[in-house]
Order: C-alpha cells, then sequence, then structure tokens
C-alpha cells in the first residue's frame, strides 16, 4: 500500500490515496458502477485506464430474466464506447444482445469464446493477478487475489465509479492478524476446512476492518487453489483482505497466465517485514484438523462434519469462486466415482477452463455417472440465490449442504433454506448419504 | 441540515447481511436508473425471516418505510459490497443505523453514497428498544433517546465520516472541497 500510495512507510490507521493497478467490475455492480461515473465525471467522460479494467459478466447469466440480460449489454455498450482492452462477455458479437434462450435450458452451453466464467477465478486465470498489486472489484471476494500476494479487497459502486474516472481511491491501512499455518494436512481434510476452522475460532466478524495473513510452513506448502480457497473466505470473518506471501508457487502460476492473453507480465513482488507487528498471532496445527462445516445461518457456526450425521439434507452443491475449481470437482469426483449421490446434487464449474480440465481427465463423464447434474455455463448461478430461474436454486425451504462461502439466511435463494459450508469431499460424502457425512469414510 | 433525527426505530438483531437487506434476486435493478433506485427502496430488509420480524420494515404496496432509524446488533451489513444494500435503505427512506458493529464494506458505502449515517454504540440496544419506539438521535451531542423512557444512550462519533454523509458523499464532498472540479 506504501508504494502504491508513493510513501517508503505507511502503519495501520493512516489514510492514503493508493493508485489502482486493476479494477473488476460484474454485471450485478458494472451498469450502476458506470452510471455512477457518468453522473459524476460527465456522459463523455473517459475512463483513467483502459487497460486497467476487467469487466467480467458472471452472476445473473443464464436466466431469462429481462434486466439481468439487459445488464449485459449495458456493459458491452460502455466496453465499446471506452475501447477496454479486457470484456469477458457472453457473447462473441460486439454489437450483439444477450439473450438466455430458456428452451435450451441452463446445463446445455449457451457462451462464446469470449467468456470466462466467475469473476475471482477468472481474474487469475486470465492473468490479472500478480503479486505486489493493488486489486479493488466491486465483489466482496475480491479478497480472493490475496492470494497471489497482492492488495485485493471489495469495494461499492460510488468507490469503483471514482476509480474508474480516477484510477485512484482512499483506504486506510488495516491492521494485521497473523494465522500461522503449520504440519500437513490428513487425509480426507481440504484447504476448505482450515479457512472454515479459522472463521469458527474468530468469529464472523473476527477480522472486521483487518487483513488476515495466512504464512508459516502449511501456508507454503499449499498449491494456489488451496490459497484461493482460504483467500476468498477472509470477507466471511468480516476481514478487509486475506493475504500470503508470494513464492515459486506464486510465481509460476502467475508466470504461466500472463503469458498467453496480452496482460502485463511484469510485476514486483513484496515480501513480509521482518519487524512485522500483528494485531492478533496465533499458530494452527493442520495435522489436527478434520472435516469442518459451517451450519446455518452463519459461516461461524462451526461444527464437525462427523457431529453432524442426524442432519438430513435435501441437495448438494459444488460450485463458485471457492468451490468451482478445477482440483475441487477432482476431489469431489474422488468420493462420488462409481456410486450414485442419493439427493439432488448440482455442479457448476467456475470458468470454461474448468470444464476443460474435467473433460480431458474424463472427471465430466464420472460425475455425471455419479447423477451430478453437472451445468456446462459456468457462473456464480446458486451460490447467490438470482432469479428464480437459476439453476440450482433454492425455490422453496430446503437443507442444502455447499462448497461456496456465504450461509446467511436466504443465500442461496428461499429465505427459508438452510446453506451448510464445507469442503468439495464433504459435500461429495454427503451427497452420497444424504445427510452430513465425514468424507474420510469414503478415502480409506 | 438538522443535527437531530426523529422518528421510529425498526429493531434488528445481530449479522443482519446484505442478502436480508437486499435479497439478491433483486440486484439486476440498477441504482443510477431512477425508477429503479425507487423500486430498490420497496424491498429494504425484505430478506428478514417472517417469522422473527413480523412486522416488515416496508409495508406491502408501500414505498416509503414508516421506520426512519433502524437499530442492530452486531456486524450489520456483513456479507456482500452491493451498494444496493445502503441504497434501498436510503431510497425508503432510512436515515440512520445506530448498530454495535457494521461490516466494513456496508460502513464504506454508507459514507460513499452519503445515503444514511451508520453509527456504531457500544451498548446492546436491539435489547433496549422495540420496533415501533420513538427516538431522537442528536448526531452533534452524540446521544439516542427512547423518547417513551427518557432513557439516553452514548454514541460513537462519525469522525471523518461525518462531512461526507453531511455533503451527500464522496463526489459531492470532494467538490464542496476543492479536491475535484465542480
Amino acid at each position: 500500500m506504501a508504494r502504491a500510495a508513493g510513501k517508503t512507510a505507511v502503519k495501520p490507521g493512516d489514510n492514503v490515496w493508493v493508485n489502482v493497478d486493476v479494477l473488476m467490475t460484474h454485471d450485478v455492480c458494472g451498469p450502476g458502477t458506470i452510471g455512477v461515473f457518468k453522473r459524476e465525471f460527465g456522459q463523455d467522460a473517459k475512463v483513467w485506464d483502459k487497460n486497467k479494467i476487467v469487466i467480467i459478466p458472471d452472476h445473473y447469466i443464464f436466466t431469462a430474466d429481462s434486466k439481468s440480460n439487459r445488464n449485459v449489454d449495458i456493459l458491452r455498450d460502455f466496453v465499446r464506447e471506452q475501447g477496454l482492452k479486457y470484456f469477458y462477455d457472453v457473447i462473441d458479437d460486439p454489437n450483439g444482445h444477450w439473450v438466455f434462450d430458456a428452451a435450451k435450458g441452463p446445463m446445455k452451453r449457451q457462451y462464446g469464446d469470449s467468456f470466462a466464467g466467475v469473476c475471482h477465478t477468472a481474474l487469475a486465470a486470465k492473468g490479472h493477478t500478480r503479486p505486489g498489486e493493488i486489486l479493488l472489484g466491486t465483489d466482496s471476494h475480491t479478497c480472493m487475489a490475496g492470494a497471489f500476494g497482492e492488495f485485493a479487497t471489495g469495494i461499492g459502486n460510488t468507490d469503483a465509479g471514482f476509480v474508474l474516472g480516477t484510477g485512484k481511491l482512499l483506504l486506510k491501512v488495516p491492521e494485521t492478524m497473523r494465522f500461522r499455518l503449520e504440519g500437513k494436512m490428513q487425509k480426507g481434510v481440504m484447504a476448505k476446512d482450515i479457512i472454515l476452522h479459522v472463521i469458527g475460532d474468530i468469529g464472523f466478524d473476527g477480522a472486521t476492518y483487518r487483513a488476515m495473513q495466512f504464512d508459516g510452513p502449511g501456508a507454503s506448502s499449499l498449491n494456489m487453489d488451496d490459497r484461493m480457497t482460504i483467500a476468498n473466505m477472509a470477507i466471511e470473518a468480516g476481514g478487509k483482505n486475506g493475504i500470503f506471501e508470494p513464492d515459486q508457487t506464486t510465481f509460476d502460476y502467475v508466470n504461466e497466465r500472463t503469458k498467453f492473453n496480452g496482460t502485463k507480465t511484469a510485476y514486483d513482488p513484496i515480501f513480509c517485514d521482518k519487524d512485522q507487528r500483528f494485531f492478533y498471532d496465533k499458530t494452527f496445527d493442520l495435522t489436527k484438523l478434520e472435516p469442518t462445516v459451517a451450519c446455518h445461518p452463519n459461516p461461524g457456526v462451526r461444527k464437525l462434519a462427523k457431529e453432524l450425521g442426524n442432519i438430513a439434507l435435501d441437495r448438494a452443491y459444488i460450485g463458485s469462486c471457492t468451490g468451482g475449481k478445477s482440483s475441487d470437482f477432482f476431489a469431489f469426483a474422488q468420493i462420488v466415482k462409481g456410486k450414485k449421490v442419493k439427493i439432488d446434487t448440482f455442479g457448476v464449474p467456475a470458468t470454461p477452463e474448468v470444464i476443460a480440465d474435467l473433460r480431458a481427465a474424463n472427471v465430466w463423464q464420472v460425475l455425471v455417472d455419479a447423477g451430478v447434474q453437472m451445468s456446462e455455463n459456468p457462473g456464480c448461478a446458486a451460490c447467490l440465490g438470482g432469479p428464480a430461474d437459476t439453476f440450482g436454486r433454492m425455490n422453496k425451504p430446503m437443507k442444502c449442504i455447499s462448497a461456496t462461502n456465504r450461509n446467511f439466511p436466504g443465500r442461496m435463494g428461499h429465505l427459508e433454506s438452510q446453506v451448510f459450508l464445507a469442503s468439495p469431499y464433504t459435500v461429495a460424502a454427503s451427497a452420497l448419504t444424504g445427510k452430513i457425512t465425514d468424507p474420510r469414510e469414503y478415502l480409506s | 441540515m438538522s443535527t437531530v433525527l426523529r422518528g421510529r426505530a425498526y429493531v434488528v438483531r445481530d449479522n443482519i447481511d446484505t442478502d436480508q437487506i437486499i435479497p439478491a434476486q433483486y440486484l439486476a435493478l440498477v441504482p443510477t436508473i431512477p425508477d429503479e433506485y425507487e423500486k430498490l427502496g420497496s424491498y429494504a430488509l425484505c430478506g428478514l425471516p417472517k417469522d422473527q420480524y413480523p412486522t416488515r420494515y416496508v409495508a406491502d404496496g408501500t414505498a416509503k418505510t414508516a421506520f426512519p432509524i433502524v437499530i442492530a446488533g452486531r456486524n450489520f451489513g456483513c456479507g456482500s459490497s452491493r451498494e444496493h444494500a445502503p441504497i434501498a435503505l436510503g431510497a425508503t427512506g432510512c436515515t440512520a443505523v445506530v448498530a454495535e458493529g457494521f461490516a466494513r464494506i456496508f460502513f464504506r458505502n454508507c459514507v460513499a453514497t452519503g445515503e444514511l449515517y451508520p453509527v456504531e454504540c457500544d451498548q446492546r440496544l436491539c435489547d433496549v428498544f422495540q420496533t415501533g419506539d420513538e427516538v431522537e438521535l442528536d448526531l452533534d451531542a452524540g446521544t439516542l433517546q427512547q423518547v417513551k423512557t427518557g432513557k439516553v444512550f452514548a454514541t460513537k462519533p462519525l469522525g471523518d465520516a461525518r462531512p461526507v454523509i453531511d455533503a451527500g458523499g464522496i463526489f459531492e464532498y470532494a467538490r464542496a472541497t476543492g479536491m475535484i472540479k465542480k
């Protein structure tokens, strides 16, 4: 933050104007952000840098809701008018209109070659995440990019409209809470269990206004998908951002993905200060973690999966930025391979790349054979409910176990439905039995 | 601008997240389009569970709330970064939320938009007040009064956020103070 503010040092509590490296917006907040930009800077105003804005429609795409379809058109018009470089449109015609074909249904592919899927996963996949940068987005899970050793946080439309015009934003430097991870996870335990455990420990507002730093040997042993899962959910403890120190694992991932999409390849990583001071400092022994569940009605209601065998479920869901990556589906498939799910089970990959990975490894077919309803249309889908025709949305009171990241009342649709958050392993095992199930029973 | 806000209170408890403030199915409404701004207001707090909150914040078939001041517990506004949340509250006539604590992005969005005052109070007011209570929030004095009992509770100062909200949001503030051109 000091570098982005042109200062030699900053300390917690300082308010600094930072230069933004990447601003991301999507179909739900983009039209309002554009509205603020035009209202405040004028109808003919130009954005501060057409190469630093990334627009990723992903929330309400595969729905017949006319306003939602219109919102993608608003984004397209703005991109054309401003000449923006990075727009991952649903359709390929820059002058076209997006209309969802309800007759084709939500499972058959309805997007073109530009589409990128869920914004946070797509930002990484398309080479927009780099160590040492400032990334702001009009979505609370923007903190996911902290996995790459950058400062990333969610902002509202008005702030984003300000950034569109100026490239700057006033940010307060947060205090840091340190989560030192030691040891290796046991079989059946995933990164999702780590973050659910941590949130249960500090509470749903335990990190409000603060940065959550994950380090130690347990953190450096995690791959990028795992780090993204953890950083993504910093917001579920109220955190301003989550952050991992970049290392060779980070550089390898970033170098690979900044190669092919015309994005900036150079970056200047920032490492932890030697004399860092923490607001909170605790060590977690990963060897002691067990499959963990966040129960209705918030991400801080922590229980162990093995304690919840009496909870009968109506459905299971795997998808979203947090839980819809290739590694999430591979883990899920490990459990359900050769078996049949007992309850309605929905799978929504985060990006088209995930679908390609699953097909290449024949895992797509494994999931379909197990009875999982796999959608070919990547997106946020039922993770946040969405319009009534959204794939996997709960339209009546139900209990769902989900690999997603948030479970406040009504999050996945019906106001009286209940959502239990868990790892892809635990969701898979629970899909097989119809009740919350410790996945280790299936991994012997 | 008046620094005393008066009216009936609407009382909610902990963790009122943005899905309860404005459920996700209404997010296709764009706040900068005037008709859709009004529409957002009519849905404010409609995601609260009906069994716990039998009195609706905005009565069916109306666009304006009868409860301009919301009193809440911990972590009000947690969840998504959707600015639709403070905007829906502001559009229906909410002038302030007095809570034990706010989620960061919601707090910031209140200030950036100037829609309402997010006021913190150390005491657990949601145990003391009931929906329908007449209240007086004095922003200068830093007090919230329950009119029927005369009880007065101290609120925390808004600090640097106050003049921004007074001005009507960051853009108005930035223009008024010469940070950006008029």
